[in-house]
């Protein structure tokens, strides 16, 4: 897990050594200046003489101003390090994500990518800051204070190798048993951000049922329990400064005890028991800091292990050795092609599909809900890998293909189709990122969007707001087809994408379809069989197969199940548009 | 630096609030830490203060003794030792204790916000980045817990030092204190200088922080469009963007932040040798008899001990100004204004009376619903009769054969009259009416713009009579959704326009109106949860027979029960292992559950295969029997039997009549039917 972390620290590795090396610089003059400072009143006014003071006194002022700058600098280049590091663990996550395969998406949940994003990166990189700074520092501090209490008396300086052992003990105690809480406490927190972000998507929904209280009871739930572990883990993680001051207080007072009796014997001067106690003091404090350190380290860890469970998380698409580039024609066929979500043979949605299409076909899908008709189309762009049989596509096998070249042909407007926060034009750019203002007018033409898109005040300049809010759910679709056509793609993929268009505009949509791109093969989702009646090919979908295939005369002689759909939506005179 | 005079008012305000928030629960517990800092301070001070004792007082004349007794040391060192388990006691107590304030204030003021959130209208969330709203109740709630557990005891701490050391200083020279405190004004100048840019960098980091979230909500929930349209690189670079913003303000706020401790401690030492020389010179001098050298020694001892603290409190400055900036994210979304409501009718459980003619107000679950109206609403209830040519007469009381009608005095006119069918609670001295709900909904020339000047609803007027259907055809954007946003009072327009059984829906209480509606919307959002769950939302006291029967009646009981765990099974991201359809199903089910007398469906069976859609229709009709619905849809077989059809173009009622009348029109609704049989 360290390594994978370190790996990101990439072009801030300077910063990253040069830190510790200018806070051993600090602590070296950290050292040094209340041994000057004891000199000062040593040599200077305690023996009244006022050229020393002056002496010292400059000598002090110049320290402190080194001292001062290297704390500066190794202040600076903590921070550029520790910033630096997090902008690329957040950069390399998000970069990570975006390789990830449809069924890698579906594992993790939005809430859960946001909070490893931001969160818990904030926590890696202030326990990043205190390791390269504090960790360094404290134990520098704490060895040469020790080392100096070995030139005092190695008697006295032996009470250390007991009680730091007992001190280790009961941090180790702590660390461990507030670990597992934290790692409660964070996926508490994903939850948290689950359930605020369903209440923002469904705010509709809530407030058409009247349900804010409920919802305030859900929120409470999580908040309650982050509320209770949050509480427990910080409530053990208290015992850590008085378990400290204990420590420390038990040397005084031990040192004390001990001291005197040297002291009496002859052994040491009280001066060096003063001097004993400040150097105590010494290591206190640089203990107090360790414990914070380690405070941090805790909560950092859990956030760690979270980041490295997404940094670590591979694609389950790849692509091949030697990719084809190239995609010759829209032809698509499957053989004997089964597929299932849960890679469980036992749960397929698809079975045994075989099926030849022609480039510039068009192919109408019709099927009840949840057969898998989405599913279909989903191998064709490989988002997903059939689990048994191919899927070829202009004659090669989807698994051959660099995806990026083959997605580039394959266009796919998805059922559950999203616009980003942006221009109407933005929108359409992401469909072929150098298309002119002609171009885009041209691909909203055919879509039927221009006409609503010219009413708009700004026209092409229009804002969209996140998800499309503003836009109505049948111009949201008609937008989202024309960004599909900005693509030129080989095969077209419409999944239901004109449910909430009118008849009158789908059937213009249709017409466009094949007066525009006669060449492109166009795969058809459909409710309406008005919209596919005038497809080569209809498939006919029941429970994850082909049940019946054919064009829609064909169909409406041979099968039962396509010509009860007609009937009912033709009948009393055909009222279905 | 005058710029920054004004926020900081804002700031004092903040921090006065979050202080609010810990003394409204933890008043007592707040001083009991105050307490236990002070003792804990106490007890470290003593410390000190007993080490320099313990060489003159008790080891030096040791040294003179011939057989030295330790008596006279064991007892301090036992003193010492109580005084010293005390701090330690007091430091574990009011470290537990800063625990369970910090995370309380932080529990109740993340409550409150998604408290506050329920109440927002509408547009707040149409007009929001929803992982920006996220960022507050995660990252802007954390720094605030930062600030209050740690920050806030630390300075304290550091409070009590400084007080403390500050008179022993005065106590030994009034001269060198002077010096001291003219360095400690020096340091305070820099503190402000630094703490300063390291604030207005953190305020900076804590919105990028925000926007990063922002950015990143929306493109995860776009991920499987990003990865169709190959847009991996441009969605990279757009964050990398907002990564980098991120990054630089985060750097310059830390840089800041971090070289700030180093000097402090630097010019401590500095002003060390300054009182050193201050001291010689004084002595030497002869300047002041006051000062020897023994006293310039542990002067500077205590000078040192002064100058600690505050350094430390200058390092905790930073925390606390990125908790207040946090702070400051999270009270503007609780200072969104929430949604009006001036409504004062409600709704309420009705029976009837013993005669049998009039309502009387229920405790129980009656089933049958009554707005109640209050008197000082403007509308009276007067009792009528209906003359044979259709004109109202008003009479004094009531007679055999007279109705109650609503008397509405605002037209220029005179007042007018509506007649009220179905039965009411009209009696003196009662400060209210009931009226039966029975769903009658009327616009009268209602105008409705979502932004100023951009008028999407012209003049829309409509009436649907209880048991009615009424249908909305015509293009997307034409304002089919927005009428219905208008009914559920999403969205707000003039007072008046639309009446609700009779009763001006302004006046209607929000969650009463909405209770009496059911809706389907357009897009279908179900929540992490069982099946049985997502249903059981629209009534939270259905049982579980009553949420299959709902489900029996959309249909969705067939697909349910073929789920791997049938109602119980989970659903998890809005539903995405369920099809469209069966999402949409759910909806319905949902609706079903409520049993509202009106219902809105919006669009709502367009993604339902045709088979399904007629299972779904039959469903439905039940469903819609005696009740008013509203629907909008685009498939003409599913609005033909609608009492009525409204054709909406571009915001106006173009044409309206039954199928019928429709299709005798010639019309647009006549081009948009047969037009279906040209595609044919």
């Amino acid at each position: 897990m360290i390594k994978r972390l370190i790996a990101c620290i990439q072009e801030y590795k300077r910063d990253t050594i040069l830190t510790p090396i200018f806070v051993i610089f600090e602590v070296a003059f950290d050292v040094l200046i209340p041994m000057m400072m004891a000199q000062l009143i040593d040599k200077g006014i305690e023996a009244g003489n006022m050229t020393n003071i002056l002496l010292y006194g400059l000598l002090l002022v110049v320290m402190a101003v080194v001292a001062l700058i290297f704390g500066a600098l190794s202040g600076r280049f903590a921070a550029k390090a520790s910033t630096g590091f997090s902008r690329n663990l957040r950069r390399e996550m998000y970069h990570n994500v975006q390789q990830f395969s449809f069924s890698n998406i579906d594992k993790f949940s939005t809430g859960g990518i946001i909070t490893r994003l931001t969160t818990d990166v904030t926590n890696v990189q202030m326990a990043f800051m205190m390791i390269i700074r504090i960790a360094v520092r404290c134990p520098i501090m704490l060895i040469c204070a020790w080392a100096l209490t070995f030139t005092i008396s190695p008697k006295l300086a032996l009470i250390f190798l007991v009680v730091i052992p007992i001190l280790a003990l009961g941090l180790y105690f702590i660390m461990t048993s507030a670990h597992p809480i934290f790692e409660r406490v964070f996926k508490k927190y994903d939850w948290l951000n689950n359930v605020v972000q369903e209440n923002l998507l469904g705010i509709r929904v809530v407030k058409s049922f009247v349900r804010e209280d409920h919802e305030r009871a859900k929120f409470g739930n999580v908040s309650n329990e982050i509320f209770t572990d949050f509480t427990k883990a910080e409530k053990l993680i208290s015992f850590n400064a008085p378990l400290m001051q204990l420590c420390v207080y038990g040397c005084m007072l031990t040192v004390s005890w001990l001291g005197a009796h040297l002291v009496v014997g002859g052994e040491i001067t009280t001066g060096n028991l003063t001097s004993m106690f400040s150097y105590i003091m010494m290591i206190l404090m640089s203990l107090m800091m360790c414990s914070m350190i380690l405070v941090q380290i805790i909560l950092a860890r859990a956030s760690a292990e979270r980041i490295c469970e997404l940094l670590n998380e591979e694609s389950d698409l790849k692509n091949p050795a030697n990719p084809v580039t190239e995609v010759k024609d829209g032809s698509v066929v499957f053989e004997n092609v089964s597929f299932s979500y849960a890679n469980d043979p036992s749960k397929e949605c698809l079975k045994d599909v075989n099926l030849t299409i022609k480039s510039g076909e068009t192919v109408g899908i019709l099927g009840g809900t949840g057969t898998s008709k989405t599913t279909l189309v989903q191998l064709i762009p490989r988002l997903y890998d059939a689990t048994e049989g191919r899927v070829l596509v202009g004659g090669v096998d989807v698994r051959d293909y660099d995806m990026e070249a083959l997605r580039q042909q394959v266009a796919m407007v998805l059922q559950k189709n999203v616009l980003f926060s942006g221009s109407i034009k933005e929108n359409l750019r992401w469909g072929d990122a150098d298309a002119t203002d002609e171009e885009m007018v041209h691909m909203c033409r055919l879509a039927q969007a221009d006409p609503f898109i010219q009413e708009f005040p700004d026209k092409y300049n229009t804002h969209i707001e996140q998800g499309g809010s503003n836009v109505s759910g049948g111009q949201k679709q008609r937008l989202c087809i024309a960004r599909a056509l900005l693509k030129r793609p080989k095969i077209l993929i419409l999944d239901d994408s004109t449910s909430a268009v009118d008849t009158k505009t789908d059937a213009l949509i249709r017409q466009a379809f094949r007066n525009e791109i006669p060449d492109t093969t166009k795969f058809i989702i459909a409710q309406r069989i008005s919209s596919i009646e005038d497809a080569d090919k209809i498939l006919v979908m029941e429970g994850g197969r082909i049940s019946a295939m054919g064009t829609h005369q064909e169909l409406l002689q041979n099968c039962q199940t396509y010509r009860e759909i007609y009937e009912s939506q033709t009948k009393g005179g055909g009222d279905d548009e | 630096m005058n710029k920054n005079s004004q926020p900081s008012a804002g700031k004092r305000h903040t921090a006065g609030r979050i202080l609010s928030y810990v003394f409204a629960g933890y008043k007592f517990r707040f001083f009991l830490v105050l307490l236990c800092i002070l003792v804990s301070a106490i007890a470290s001070v003593g410390g000190s203060l007993f080490l320099q004792a313990l060489i003159d007082d008790y080891i030096a004349p040791l040294l003179t003794m011939e057989t030295p007794v330790y008596t006279a040391l064991l007892q301090a060192l036992l003193m010492m030792a109580c005084l010293y388990v005390t701090g330690a006691l007091c430091t574990l107590a009011y470290n537990r204790i800063m625990v369970a304030i910090s995370q309380g204030v932080q529990k109740t003021i993340r409550d409150d916000l998604f408290s506050h959130m329920q109440t927002l209208p509408i547009k707040y969330f149409d007009t929001h980045a929803h992982g920006d709203v996220m960022s507050v109740y995660t990252n802007d709630v954390d720094t605030l817990r930062q600030m209050l557990s740690q920050s806030i005891p630390q300075m304290f701490n550091s409070v009590v030092m400084i007080a403390v050391t500050f008179f022993a200083m005065l106590f030994k020279n009034v001269w060198l204190t002077l010096v001291v405190l003219l360095c400690v004004c020096f340091m305070l100048l820099v503190t402000r200088f630094i703490a300063g840019r390291s604030a207005k960098y953190f305020i900076r980091q804590q919105m990028k922080l925000g926007d990063l979230n922002g950015y990143i909500e929306e493109m995860i929930n776009g991920q499987k469009v990003i990865k169709v349209f190959c847009h991996e690189q441009e969605a990279e670079k757009g964050f990398d963007e907002v990564n980098d913003a991120l990054c630089e303000s985060a750097y310059q706020a830390n840089k800041y932040a971090n070289i700030l401790m180093p000097i402090m401690i630097n010019i401590g030492n500095i002003q060390y040798v300054i009182v050193a020389m201050a001291g010689g010179l004084m002595a030497l001098g002869g300047f002041d008899a006051g000062i020897t050298l023994g006293v310039i020694a542990s002067f500077l001892q205590l000078s040192k001990s002064f100058s600690n603290p505050i350094s430390q409190i200058s390092q905790q400055l930073n925390s606390v100004i990125m908790g207040l900036a946090g702070a400051e994210r999270i009270f503007r979304l609780m200072d969104e204004p929430s949604e009006e409501d001036h409504g004062v009718v409600t709704l309420v459980n009705v029976s009837y009376d013993k005669s049998g003619s009039q309502l009387e107000e229920s405790e129980n679950r009656t089933n049958l619903w009554a707005w109640k109206v209050p008197h000082s609403v403007g509308a009276t209830m007067v009792p009528v009769r209906v003359q044979e040519d259709g004109r109202l007469t008003e009479l004094k009381k009531p007679e055999d054969g007279s109705t109650w009608a609503w008397k509405y005095p605002e037209t220029e006119t005179g007042p007018s009259y509506r007649v009220i069918h179905g039965p009411v609670r009209n009696v003196e001295g009662e400060n209210y009416y009931l009226i039966k709900l029975s769903g009658d909904v009327r616009f009268d020339g209602v105008d409705f713009a979502y932004e100023e000047g951009k008028t999407i609803l012209h003049g829309i007027t409509l009436f649907a009579k209880p048991g009615q259907k009424l249908a909305f055809v015509g293009a997307t954007g034409a304002g089919k959704t927005t009428i219905t946003n208008l009914i559920n009072r999403f969205y707000d327009i003039a007072d008046g326009k639309i009446r609700y059984d009779g009763i001006s829906i302004n006046n209607i209480r929000k969650s009463d109106l909405r209770r009496s509606l059911g809706i389907v919307l357009q897009e279908t959002n179900l929540f992490t949860g069982t099946v049985r769950e997502n249903i059981r939302y629209g009534n939270l006291d259905a049982t579980d027979e009553e949420v299959e029967a709902a489900a029996v009646l959309a249909n969705a009981d067939d697909f349910i029960r073929r789920l791997p765990q049938g109602y119980d099974t989970m659903l998890t991201g809005n539903g995405a292992n369920l099809s469209q359809g069966q999402r949409q199903l759910i909806a319905i089910a949902r609706a079903a559950v409520a049993d509202p007398p009106v219902m809105i469906l919006d669009e709502a069976t367009s993604s339902i295969d045709t088979h399904t859609e007629a299972l779904v229709q039959q469903g439905m009709d039940s469903l819609m029997s005696g009740r008013t619905v509203f629907v909008i849809a685009h498939r003409l077989s599913t609005v033909r039997n609608s009492d009525a059809i409204m054709v909406l173009d571009h915001g106006r009622i173009i044409e309206r009549g039954s199928h019928d009348d429709l299709i005798a029109q010639h019309g647009v609704y006549y081009q948009l039917y047969t037009g279906a049989f040209e595609l044919e």
